[in-house]
């Protein structure tokens, strides 16, 4: 049977953009207030299973051509990646490094590389949730 | 006062909660309890909201868009199941 879900579709379509941005400010906020790379992450996950239930695996797959194996890669790269650069400057392992930027927008800023090695855990969560679910979800 | 008025309304929400897990544990049908569950979610929001004001922080405040973001996911997932049984599906138009 064929069922017509308008207002699921239309509401999921609009909530998604919504757990999104609350997903990156709730990612970019990690450093001073409660939130980070896996909040942000499994958030982000979230929306992609709201769609995926609002839809289906092949129209979100169209729509979001990832390969979420990938992203597991690419994650584990940026944090092993953050924690050997510092071995370049003769510092130890893990070291970070932060500054004050003045960027156009924002104004006064201050970058970390903390920052990158979240990014690696968001990349990295967001790819295990999805593979997981993904996974299970194709089985017949 | 005002702590006097938020803690009643912690011990009002509460009671509501009580009154939820026996619509949650005695429900006859699945859909029942699924709608107990949902309302649950919203109680726990407004609870958050509560103690976040007794403890004077505004750092529960992305917790309350947390679980109630969840507790949407959490129902439509339900809601799909009990409708076709499957949660997510490869194609729906086949």
């Amino acid at each position: 049977m064929k069922t017509n879900d308008v207002i699921f579709q239309t509401v999921a379509k609009v909530v998604f953009f919504m757990i999104i941005f609350f997903a990156v400010r709730i990612f970019f906020a990690g450093h001073y207030y409660p939130g980070g790379g896996f909040v942000g992450g499994l958030l982000t996950s979230g929306a992609i299973v709201l769609l995926l239930l609002a839809f289906d695996m092949k129209t979100v797959k169209k729509g979001l051509p990832i390969d979420f194996k990938c992203l597991i890669g690419l994650g584990l790269l940026f944090g092993a990646g953050t924690a050997a650069g510092s071995l370049l400057f003769n510092v130890p392992f893990f070291t970070h490094a932060y500054d004050y930027f003045q960027l156009p927008l924002f104004g006064k800023t201050s970058l970390h590389t903390a920052m990158l090695f979240d990014l690696g855990v968001y990349f990295v969560v967001i790819g295990v949730t999805m593979t997981i679910i993904q996974t299970i979800g194709e089985s017949e | 006062m005002i702590d006097i008025a938020l803690k009643l309304s912690l011990i009002i929400l509460a009671i509501a909660m009580l009154g939820l897990v026996y619509r949650l544990v005695k429900g006859p049908t699945t859909p029942d309890r699924i709608v107990a569950l949902d309302a649950m979610g919203v109680n726990l929001v407004s609870i958050a909201a509560v103690l976040s004001m007794i403890l004077n922080t505004s750092n529960f405040l992305d917790i309350i868009l947390l679980i109630a973001i969840l507790a949407f996911i959490g129902t439509v997932a339900y809601a799909k199941f009990l409708e076709k049984g499957e949660v997510i599906e490869y194609d729906r138009n086949q």
